[in-house]
């Protein structure tokens, strides 16, 4: 029996041109064994949920530095269900430079944790590895440690 | 919705995410993903497969994105499997096909279009350059009804040529200087083409491949006969011989040059793969490709079970260590097994 491999999607989307940290966090998620999926600069809210569904991936990652993320990722957050995903089987993670008063904000709204600039990227993969099996394991499917 | 029925029910009838999870269950071997396949298999078979391969960087991806827009125009759907290359260390790996694809700045947007779907997928490991489960992975998008399904490999080196297991037409793409024409004359990926590409046509030395193309794919048919008349291959001969050639009954594969980016050729390519289609169905070959690719499937299950089988059943723990210990070598022990086996068939 093969075990799942964690998929993750690194999303840039909107008018935001800043795609330094995406890439290298791609990059260094794919070190840390995950198969991870770049969209690339400019998507709208619905090309990444599309995404999401078809790609069936256990994370997508948000990257914003436009300021427009308490517009943008509810927004993504919706067309994912709209799409016929469900969004609580997905760690729903955003990155960039988002005010730490929008943090809970975003959290209200479905997103799991917001990683600012200066997160350690040991961090971010240990969450994303606690937690996929934490998800995974309420939904009793097997997992990748 | 993760139970079998449901995901079979689902793909059948057109619903995404039960493709899209079905896709993930077969990918990491689930025994669901086995029931799944079983139960779709008669639903199966009504696609046109299309292969794409050829170099890292020669545009495969672009050339995947501009076809699936020039075949939703003809009013075909179109799902597209992109095989990245997973990494031998880790086991992880960066999936870029996909940004490739049109998006909502292009006329048409893909990424959101209902009758497109594109999925990602890790090689994991393997070489050929295909993943193990592709095969499996475009036949629930067959079941699901696309009418046209792209399997875009990994970026091929000279030998990976395990497409043309899984297409019915397989498109080689190339680039300008890309080699000369020994390069182009080697043995592997460049003898599987029913189609080849000379894509960024408009760099530098573009005519000179499509010439050495040309020339390579009229030696490799039955033409050499006819072709011996000639002592040296100018020109107005070169004409000769490719009218010889297109008045054979066989396929010969057309070269098509293309400039991907702006969309320069992409009609032509287009209508030479659905040419392909229609030749296959003509000629009985279809029947032929499908044959051997269910020969080598059920031999490949085959195999897999086989292995399962001897090494849980017979005392394979103890075999390998007389075969370390030297008191047996793998060959004998490997005669003993089938012995076995055989009198349990018989």
């Amino acid at each position: 029996m093969t075990i799942k491999k964690i998929r993750v999607l690194v999303a840039k989307v909107g008018l935001d041109g800043h795609d330094r940290g995406a890439k290298v966090l791609a990059r260094f998620l794919r070190d840390a064994g995950f198969e991870v999926i770049y969209t690339g600069l400019h998507r709208t809210p619905q090309e990444v949920a599309m995404a999401a569904v078809d790609e069936d991936v256990d994370v997508v990652g948000i990257s914003l530095h436009s300021g427009a993320h308490l517009t943008l990722v509810p927004k993504v957050i919706k067309y994912i269900e709209e799409f016929g995903g469900n969004p609580s089987e997905m760690l729903i993670l955003v990155g960039g430079i988002i005010p730490t008063d929008d943090i809970p904000k975003l959290k209200s709204q479905g997103v799991d944790e917001v990683f600012i600039p200066g997160t350690p990227i040991d961090e971010i993969i240990e969450y994303i590895k606690t937690n996929v099996a934490k998800k995974k394991q309420l939904l009793k499917e097997k997992v990748d440690q | 919705m993760n139970e079998v029925s449901d995901l079979v029910q689902g793909i059948l009838s057109g619903n995404r995410r039960a493709l899209a999870r079905a896709i993930t269950y077969v990918e990491n071997n689930y025994s669901e993903g086995k029931e799944i396949m079983r139960q779709i298999h008669k639903e199966t078979g009504k696609a046109h497969i299309i292969g794409l391969t050829g170099f890292p960087g020669v545009g495969k991806s672009t050339i995947v994105s501009k076809l699936t827009e020039e075949f939703r125009s003809r009013g075909k759907t179109v799902g597209i499997v992109a095989v990245d290359p997973g990494s031998p260390f880790t086991g992880g790996a960066l999936l870029g096909d996909r940004l490739r694809m049109e998006g909502f700045d292009s006329s048409k947007n893909l990424w959101t279009d209902p009758g497109v779907f594109f999925r990602s997928m890790s090689s994991r490991g393997r070489a050929g350059g295909l993943a193990a489960k592709t095969g499996d992975v475009v036949r629930l998008l067959d079941a699901f009804g696309f009418d046209i399904i792209f399997v875009e490999t990994v970026g091929a080196g000279q030998s990976e040529v395990d497409i043309i297991e899984v297409a019915d037409t397989s498109v080689v793409v190339l680039m300008p200087e890309i080699g000369d024409d020994i390069q182009i004359s080697k043995a592997g990926i460049l003898e599987i083409g029913d189609i080849y590409v000379v894509n960024k046509a408009d760099l530098d030395g573009a005519d000179k491949t499509v010439k050495w193309l040309k020339a390579m794919l009229l030696l490799s048919e039955d033409l050499v006969q006819s072709l011996t008349k000639f002592s040296h291959a100018d020109e107005p001969k070169a004409q000769n011989m490719e009218s010889l050639a297109t008045k054979s009954s066989d396929w010969i594969p057309p070269v098509v040059k293309t400039i991907a980016e702006r969309g320069d050729g992409i009609k032509e390519l287009a209508d030479a793969i659905e040419d392909h289609f229609e030749y296959l169905k003509k000629s009985s070959k279809l029947e032929q490709k499908r044959e051997e690719r269910v020969k080598r499937e059920l031999l490949e299950i085959l195999m897999e079970e086989i292995k399962e089988l001897v090494k849980s059943k017979l005392n394979y723990r103890e075999i390998i260590h007389q075969i370390i210990e030297g008191k047996l070598d793998p060959h004998t022990a490997a005669e003993e097994i089938v012995k076995k086996l055989k009198s349990v068939i018989s």
